[in-house]
């Protein structure tokens, strides 16, 4: 394996700021057996990674009668699949039900965390550290272990089977990274900025939404994108608070394909392809502010 | 901790007139109804009798403790939990070990393999999961196709159908999903040790090895922790892998407390209260250390 006299450590590549100075030739880009193999195993890894995705797609494509062939790949392949699964299932009630759930979710926490976000950033209150305990702890707990209580909580209210009692629960259990991030991403903006609008004559309002917030831009964009994802993939509460096949949302949908007689894993696999697929995209984006809002900033 | 308390400053505006409330009381009753709540009602429904259909018949004392712990498959439930979350949690940190090191390495597309890892992660759980148990599937699973054709099995076999092959490849399953997160929060660990400490071990002469117990592994510990707490967090709580897969089945064989649960929920929902209850003492445990590990406060 390696030797001792090469570079053992990783190298910090992409903090490197583009007009540094260029690398001394030690790094030159010649490929040394150690890259190929680095090189060979890594693309392997990915491929194993996207490995049951693909599968996914491949028997989404698959006629109905090639269902049961030991064959990798269909002989002939079905777009209409991704199609007719709408028509011929009630999964689009389900697909309808999941957007309003992580639309609305969304625009739910952005509301009430943006300004929370805001003066927890700016200001010293009494209370300041408490109320960050209280968002931090709730990112631990997950609706799975609360089930029960929601359910009977929901019950109680009279909500169950409502789009609003999903968007509120969803909303809530996503709160805390939302909090977390734009915390941090307005505190890393300097109030000075604001003041010198202030200063121009804007009010302390048009500074917060002309000068901070388009700063804040990444944050927010990360809170959004997460929050949508991780509502649209939400199954434990939907199940428990829905009971309703035309009130639930799409996972939910999905899983009760199977407890159907005969399981028609081309159209299963076609509605989650098309649930999949947009969020891995959307994630790509945000990828590399979600380890700190996940970690509460623990780790950088 | 990346919140630091904002310098004290005085306002000239409304904001200190009005004080914290306004902008953090939305975010606060949100979590008091959505969080706080099915806390509360947990732990009441515990020790209540209440009919399937819902109507409370009075107090159950701790009869339903008693109850859940008479359960035959109570003890086995437990043991297998603790189990699935040690053996989940302690192999997905060994590996991504090793995958933290190989994509912080450079190597021609690093940011395209990168990406691909981070799939298992956007997508739902759920899906995922039904992905497996699909690819599983004695009839046509793929990954039986696969195993026949590398010759390690003779015939198709049906992987989920007993508890004895089903663990194992549920832990995969769950592996699998927590990898990404996990290999990200270490490569986030990894940027922070500086370039030049590596930079003085190699002029000391120290092998590949040495440089990685001596300094990698110690300088990693504050994320490899935080990765720790919050898979255990997680692990404990994926239910939808064990429900997409076995539910629980056959019998309670392959069930979690948290699968356990919930098919308490469906008889006798004191009982699954009650077992939830004990649930959340648990992650209420596992949050504790992970305020301690995350070293929250520190900076405040």
């Amino acid at each position: 394996m390696a030797t001792a006299t090469q570079t053992a450590g990783p190298e910090p590549v992409e903090k490197q700021p583009a007009g540094s100075a260029p690398r001394p030739t030690r790094t030159k880009r010649t490929f040394r057996p150690r890259t190929l193999v680095i090189t060979a195993v890594a693309w392997l890894l990915a491929a194993l990674f996207l490995a049951p995705y693909l599968e996914m797609i491949v028997t989404a494509l698959r006629p109905a009668d090639e269902l049961r062939d030991r064959t990798y790949l269909p002989d002939k392949l079905h777009w209409s699949n991704f199609i007719d699964v709408w028509k011929e299932s009630s999964l689009g009630d389900n697909l309808q039900v999941t957007l309003l759930i992580s639309g609305g979710a969304t625009v739910l926490v952005l509301l009430v965390s943006l300004p929370a976000a805001y003066y927890t950033a700016r200001m010293r209150f009494r209370g300041r550290k408490w109320f960050l305990l209280l968002v931090l702890v709730t990112q631990m707990f997950q609706p799975t272990a609360l089930l029960v209580g929601l359910y009977r909580e929901f019950h109680q209210l009279d909500m169950l089977n409502s789009v609003w009692t999903l968007i509120l629960t969803n909303a809530a259990f996503n709160l805390a990274f939302a909090v977390w991030i734009l915390t941090a991403y307005i505190g890393s903006i300097p109030a000075e900025l604001e003041e010198a609008a202030m200063v121009d004559g804007t009010s302390r309002f048009g500074a917060m939404i002309r000068v901070t917030l388009p700063l804040a831009l990444p944050g927010v964009v990360t809170a959004v994108i997460f929050t949508f994802i991780t509502s649209w993939n939400e199954f434990v509460m939907g199940l428990t608070l829905s009971t309703e096949p035309d009130k639930q949302p799409l996972t939910v949908g999905i899983n009760n394909f199977i407890g159907a007689y005969t399981v028609q894993w081309n159209y299963l696999f076609a509605a989650s392809v098309v649930a999949i697929v947009p969020v891995i995209v959307l994630f790509a984006f945000i990828e590399r502010h979600v380890v700190s809002g996940l970690t509460a900033g623990s780790v950088k | 901790m990346s919140l630091k308390a904002p310098p004290v400053r005085r306002t000239r505006g409304g904001l200190a007139r009005l004080g914290p409330l306004p902008w953090i009381a939305p975010v606060v009753l949100l979590i008091l109804a959505v969080v706080v709540w099915p806390v509360i009602e947990l732990i009441r429904t515990s020790f209540l009798n209440i009919s399937i259909a819902g109507i409370v018949r009075g107090s159950a004392g701790t009869d339903k403790y008693k109850k859940l712990f008479d359960e035959t498959d109570f003890g086995h439930v437990l043991l297998w939990t603790v189990l699935w979350t040690v053996v989940v949690v302690g192999v997905t940190m060994l590996v991504s070990l090793g995958l933290a090191q190989l994509f912080n390495q450079r190597f021609p597309g690093r940011r395209i393999t990168r990406w691909a890892l981070i799939a298992p992660w956007a997508a739902s759980v759920l899906m995922t999961a039904i992905g497996f148990k699909w690819m599983l599937s004695r009839t046509a699973g793929v990954l039986n196709t696969v195993m026949i054709d590398l010759g390690l099995i003779d015939r198709s076999k049906d992987w989920l159908g007993s508890a004895g092959t089903a663990w194992p490849w549920m832990m995969f399953v769950a592996v699998f999903v927590s990898l990404p997160f996990t290999t990200y929060t270490l490569l986030a660990g990894l940027q922070t040790i500086p370039a030049d400490v590596y930079e003085a071990a190699r002029i000391d002469g120290a092998g590949a090895w040495q440089t990685y117990r001596g300094i990698t592994l110690p300088l990693l510990r504050p994320a490899f922790l935080v990765g720790v707490v919050i898979n255990l967090i997680n692990v404990f709580n994926s239910f939808p892998i064990i429900w997409a897969m076995t539910q629980g089945g056959p019998g309670s064989d392959t069930a979690t407390t948290t699968v356990f649960m919930y098919k308490l929920k469906e008889t006798d929902i004191g009982e699954s209260a009650a077992m939830s209850v004990v649930n959340f003492a648990m992650v209420v445990v596992l949050v504790l250390i992970f305020l301690k590990v995350s070293r929250w406060n520190e900076e405040d």
